[in-house]
C-alpha cells in the first residue's frame, strides 16, 4: 500500500508535484478495481458453460472454477484500469474511477491485478484441469495485451475484435468441466462475440464526443454516427441466427429455440429503429434502448440456455 | 519519535487509520477464505483418506 516514510522518493504518477499521500483507498476501490459488473456477465456466461456440459463436476470445484474465473476477470479489470488511467481521467463515465481519483496509485492496481491473474490461473489449474487455466490466461492477456494496450487506441474495430476476450468465460468454463473443447462451446463463444458490437456501439453513439476526447478512435469517431447504426443493423442481423444456433444444431430444445428467435427479433427491430432515426435525442434514446436491451437478450439467452438444460433437451444426448 | 516525543515520521489521520485497518480486516479474511478452500478442494479431489496415503 501506500504507507510510505517521509524520505521515499516516488511520486503518485497523477500528481507529479509532491509525494505520495498515504493511501486513502478503502476496500470499495479495490472491489471497482475489478469491474464488479462486467465480472457478474462473466461469472453468469461461465456458470452456463460449465453447468450445459455433458460431464459432471463437483459442486465444490465448479464453485473453485467459477470463483477463479471471476477473480481472473477482476485482473484483467484492474490491469485495465491500471493502463487506461489517462482515458478514464478525461472522461465523466470513468473520471470517479480509483486511479484517476487518485485514491489508488497505478503501481498499487498493476501489483493488484499481476497477483489475482498468476493467482487465478494457477488455482484454476490445480483445482480444474491446465486446459481451462491456459484459456483463462489466455483471456487476460488478451483484453489487457491485445485489447486494452493495442486495438483500443488503434483501431475502430477495437470492440469487435476484443469482444473476443468477453466471449471466452463459458468456453472456460465448459473446459473446466470436462478439459475438452468442442462445438457447443463455440456457439457459446459466438453469440457473445456478435453480441459485443451492438452491445458497445449502442453505447458509443451517445459517449462519442467524450470517446473522441479521449482519443479512442471508437466507430462513432472515425466513421460517424450513420455508419455506425448500419454497422449496428448488420451484426444484429448476424447475431439473430448465431443466437439461435445451439437450437439449430439440436443442441437445445425449443424453448431455447423460440427465446432467442424472439431476442434476436427484438435486437433487429431495435437496430432497425436506430438506422431509421437520425443523430437527434430520438436516435439516442432509442440508442439508450437498445443497449439495456442487449444486456437483456444475452442474459434471457444464457438464462434459457441453462433452464432448457435442466429441462433434459433432447439435444442433450447428442453431445 | 524524537527526543521530545514527537511523532517524526507519516503520521496517519483517523481516516487513513480506518481506512488502513479495513483493507487488513479484508485481506485477512481473503486469506482465511483461501485455507478454507484449498482445504475444501483438497478433501473432494483427494478424498478424506489423504493424510493416510
Amino acid at each position: 500500500m501506500s504507507l510510505v516514510s517521509a524520505g521515499t522518493d516516488f511520486r503518485a504518477p497523477l500528481d507529479a508535484g509532491g509525494l505520495v499521500e498515504p493511501s486513502l483507498a478503502t476496500v470499495g476501490d479495490y472491489v471497482a478495481l475489478m469491474k464488479p459488473r462486467v465480472m457478474s456477465l462473466v461469472v453468469f456466461t461461465a456458470l452456463v458453460g460449465l453447468m450445459v456440459t455433458p460431464g459432471h463436476l463437483h459442486p465444490v470445484l465448479g464453485f473453485a472454477a467459477l470463483l477463479c474465473i471471476a477473480i481472473g476477470a477482476g485482473a484483467a479489470g484492474a490491469l485495465n484500469m491500471w493502463y487506461d488511467a489517462d482515458v478514464d481521467a478525461v472522461m465523466s463515465r470513468t473520471s470517479q474511477r480509483p486511479i484517476p481519483a487518485g485514491r489508488v496509485l497505478p503501481r498499487e492496481a498493476l501489483a493488484f491485478g499481476l497477483t489475482l491473474a498468476i493467482g487465478s490461473i494457477a488455482v484454476l489449474g490445480l483445482v480444474a484441469n491446465w486446459l481451462a487455466a491456459s484459456l483463462l490466461a489466455f483471456t487476460i492477456f488478451f483484453y489487457v495485451a491485445i485489447y486494452t494496450m493495442w486495438l483500443k487506441r488503434a483501431t475502430s474495430q477495437n470492440i469487435v475484435i476484443g469482444g473476443a476476450a468477453g466471449a471466452f468465460p463459458p468456453m472456460i468454463g465448459w473446459a473446466a468441466a470436462t478439459g475438452t473443447l468442442g462445438l457447443e462451446p463455440a456457439l457459446l463463444f459466438l453469440i457473445i462475440f456478435f453480441w459485443t458490437p451492438p452491445h458497445f456501439w449502442a453505447l458509443s453513439l451517445w459517449r462519442a464526443p467524450e470517446y473522441a476526447r479521449a482519443g479512442i478512435p471508437m466507430l462513432p469517431v472515425v466513421a460517424g454516427q450513420a455508419e455506425t447504426r448500419r454497422q449496428i443493423l448488420l451484426y444484429s442481423i448476424v447475431l439473430a441466427p448465431v443466437g439461435a444456433s445451439p437450437w439449430l444444431l439440436g443442441y437445445s430444445g425449443a424453448l431455447y429455440g423460440a427465446t432467442a428467435i424472439v431476442a434476436g427479433a427484438a435486437m433487429i427491430a431495435l437496430s432497425l429503429q436506430i438506422a431509421a432515426l437520425g443523430d437527434n435525442d430520438e436516435g439516442i434514446r432509442a440508442a439508450k434502448r437498445l443497449f439495456g436491451v442487449s444486456i437483456l437478450y444475452l442474459f434471457v439467452l444464457f438464462a434459457v440456455l441453462l433452464i432448457d438444460d435442466w429441462l433434459g433437451a433432447p439435444g442433450r444426448v447428442l453431445l | 519519535m524524537d527526543d521530545n516525543g514527537r511523532e517524526t515520521g507519516v503520521v496517519l489521520t483517523e481516516e487513513q487509520k480506518r481506512r488502513r485497518r479495513m483493507r487488513s480486516i479484508a485481506i485477512a479474511l481473503a486469506l482465511g477464505a483461501l485455507v478454507l478452500l484449498f482445504y475444501v478442494v483438497t478433501i473432494v479431489k483427494l478424498g478424506p483418506g489423504v493424510l493416510s496415503r
